[in-house]
């Protein structure tokens, strides 16, 4: 058995790289140059509103944040007066998104709670999937329900509340006029934050380390003095962060406020006098009849009331974030 | 086969009360409703909600006062705070069932069959409710919500797939935008197109600029539950593909979005029924319009939530009648678009 021996040529090794296909090169750019929408839309949503509301911020100057009067008219001899500053509607928004925060964050918290150490399965499941259905319902739908059927009770409330503490200012009420005030709009705005705080709320607790909590129980701790002595100190931060949260939402709310406050242009601190508006419902109030320079200083309210709300989300998902990696 | 084990040992359960530690609790409930009645009868407190608190306070009380006695002051804390936390739980499911309830009670009377099939054109929001429909609002809402899947879906998913599959040095930087995004309000969202689309370009309000509106809102919805649903899919799926050789690019298109595909769907359902009710951009950038508009690139649009909203506004009764029948129909659409979002996703995960 012979055959004859053959010159192997060894074969040239195949250049090894790294260096992915060209398939794979689109794909990943394609990928990473999309994800840059967000960061895009954000920057032209800033960059935009900055630009067509330059002119309102030049011409009323640092006035516009403070100034709390709303007048845009020409005289007989054809001279243009603005005065133009959302200072009372800055106070408004803030006015309203606090009775929100007040009514709304202490209840959310507590059914986050309530939900995540004591409701029973079919409980749970059933509550979850309410409070999901709240996220999902249209604002004006909480707007046409807050003005015709939550209004009355909480004119109620409001008169309750007018005659056990009316002697302090903030719950004072002059001509007995409770209707559409910001009391009113604050718990509508409350109702609506609840899904949002409630389930960042939860998400929290369940970062609570388990083994804490199973420390606690295993020193006897019932389930409260576990709540109180863990759960609680671990997710303070957090649960602000929430809070922080539907903050944001209450501040940008357009069409529930604007629904069932009686928009007037003016300070109102007294919560209970039918009486306020919000820099939100003020750009749709105005937007129709506005002329050049207030639909200018409209542009520049919603890029104030942008970076209010973008910084109040940032800062509050930052705190949320931290609190549920420490939990990791 | 299973084998059966004989055994006359029965099934301790030292958790549940006993008749004997039942008992006080019976009573603490009987005497609450007794106490209660008197109350209402005795003070001006009255109403269905103040019966509710009065009771639930009464029970706190006597179980406080039980539980105190008999097992100190530690656990009577408990009882308060778990009763607080059972209130809380109960009245968030009050808004929630007056909506509902209200929504039906007052927008059934409203409804008729040429809703469906005819608009506004020939009939104002004063005229008796059986004359026109909301045709061209539901004409306009199909083409918002198509258009803003068209734009949203994919950028959503694909921002997604960044963050899940190529996990890129930018990664949580991103996802902080995005959620940044979703926090913009509805209306800021409105007036940015309008600065930037109308004021800028040949384009003027219609449905197809509306929806770039939307688009703005929906999403960040659509890209956070697709990473949500993405990060699901285990990574040996990912894994058995690249060992067969395959490239990432067809590892994600063969591979990962095949096995995301019913999450992706839930994804992109959410993301509808974030948008069909936004009514404030759409104030800026859809016009206002009583007939039917069949095209969505030229010409004023309408959609439910701003027929909604002009019916409200025209505070007549028949106005308004029309607009709790709107918010009942677009109402049925959301909570469709929901149940089938859960169905789904129910399946994918059962």
């Amino acid at each position: 058995m012979s055959s004859p021996v053959k010159q192997l040529e060894i074969p040239v090794p195949r250049e090894l790289h790294n260096k992915p296909r060209v398939s794979d090169r689109i794909f990943r750019s394609t990928v990473t140059g999309v994800s840059l929408i967000s960061v895009i839309v954000l920057t032209l949503i800033g960059l935009f509103l900055l630009l067509k509301g330059y002119a309102a911020f030049k011409s009323e100057g640092f006035s516009f944040l403070t100034g709390f009067s709303w007048d845009a008219y020409t005289d007989d001899a054809g001279n243009r007066f603005t005065n133009l500053g959302i200072g009372a509607m800055l106070f408004g928004t803030l006015l309203i998104a606090i009775v929100a925060i007040l009514i709304g964050v202490p209840l959310s918290v507590l059914t986050a709670l309530y939900l995540s150490f004591y409701a029973p399965l079919k409980l749970k499941k059933l509550l979850i999937t309410v409070v999901d259905l709240m996220a999902s319902f249209p604002s004006i739908l909480y707007g046409m329900w807050g003005y015709f059927v939550l209004m009355p009770s909480a004119i109620y409330w409001a008169k309750l509340i007018n005659k056990s503490f009316g002697w302090i200012p903030l719950f004072e009420v002059k001509q007995g006029l409770f209707t559409r005030s910001p009391w009113v709009a604050g718990l509508v705005l409350s109702v609506m934050i609840i899904p949002i705080v409630t389930s960042v709320s939860r998400e929290i607790f369940a970062q609570t380390p388990l083994d804490r909590i199973q420390a606690a129980y295993a020193l006897g701790a019932n389930k409260w003095l576990m709540i109180k002595t863990v759960v609680l100190p671990f997710g303070a931060n957090g649960v602000v962060g929430g809070a922080m949260l539907g903050l944001g939402r209450a501040f940008g709310e357009t069409v529930a406020v604007f629904t069932v406050l009686n928009l007037v242009y003016d300070i109102n601190w007294h919560v209970l006098f039918g009486a306020g508006g919000n820099v939100a419902s003020h750009i749709i109030l105005r937007w129709g009849e506005a002329s050049d320079i207030e639909t200018s200083a409209l542009l520049a309210a919603g890029f104030i009331l942008f970076l209010l709300t973008l910084l109040v989300n940032m800062f509050a998902d930052f705190i949320v974030k931290n609190t549920v990696k420490k939990g990791k | 086969m299973s084998a059966t084990i004989e055994s006359n040992v029965k099934p301790q359960r030292p958790w549940v009360k006993t008749p004997k530690e039942q008992l006080p609790l019976i009573i603490i409930f009987i005497a609450s409703i007794i106490m209660t009645e008197i109350l209402i009868v005795a003070t001006p407190l009255k109403g269905k909600l103040a019966y509710a608190a009065v009771f639930i306070s009464m029970v706190t009380i006597l179980e406080f006062l039980y539980v105190r006695r008999t097992q100190g002051s530690k656990a009577s804390a408990d009882v308060i705070a778990s009763s607080i936390m059972i209130s809380a739980g109960f009245i968030v499911f009050l808004p929630v069932l007056s909506i509902l309830a209200t929504t039906i009670v007052k927008g059934v009377p409203g409804l008729h069959w040429s809703l469906f099939t005819e608009s506004m054109f020939n009939a104002s929001y004063q005229s008796p409710i059986a004359e026109g429909g909301l045709l061209h609002a539901i004409v306009g809402t199909v083409y918002l919500i198509l258009f803003s899947l068209l734009i949203s879906v994919p950028l959503g998913v694909l921002t997604a797939l960044y963050l899940t599959e190529i996990r890129g040095p930018g990664s949580a930087f991103i996802q902080f935008m995005v959620q940044a995004m979703s926090g913009v309000p509805s209306v800021i969202a409105g007036l940015f197109i309008y600065a930037s689309v109308i004021l800028l370009t040949p384009l003027d309000v219609s449905a197809f600029v509306g929806s770039l509106a939307l688009t703005i809102l929906m999403l960040p919805t659509v890209t956070r539950t697709s990473t949500e649903v993405l990060k699901l899919i285990p990574n040996d799926l990912r894994e058995a593909g690249l060992a067969l050789g395959a490239t990432q690019w067809r590892t994600v298109a063969m591979i990962v979005v095949p096995a995301a595909r019913s999450g992706l769907l839930t994804a992109t359902i959410l993301g509808v029924a974030r948008i069909a009710g936004e009514t404030a951009p759409l104030i800026f950038t859809l016009g206002v319009v009583d007939g039917t508009n069949f095209n969505p690139f030229s010409g004023a649009s309408s959609s439910l939530p701003i027929y909604v909203w002009r019916g409200f506004g025209l505070a007549t009764d028949e106005a308004v009648q029309r607009a709790w029948t709107g918010i009942l129909v677009l109402l049925i659409l959301i909570l469709g678009l929901f149940t089938l979002a859960r169905a789904i996703g129910a399946r994918a995960k059962g």
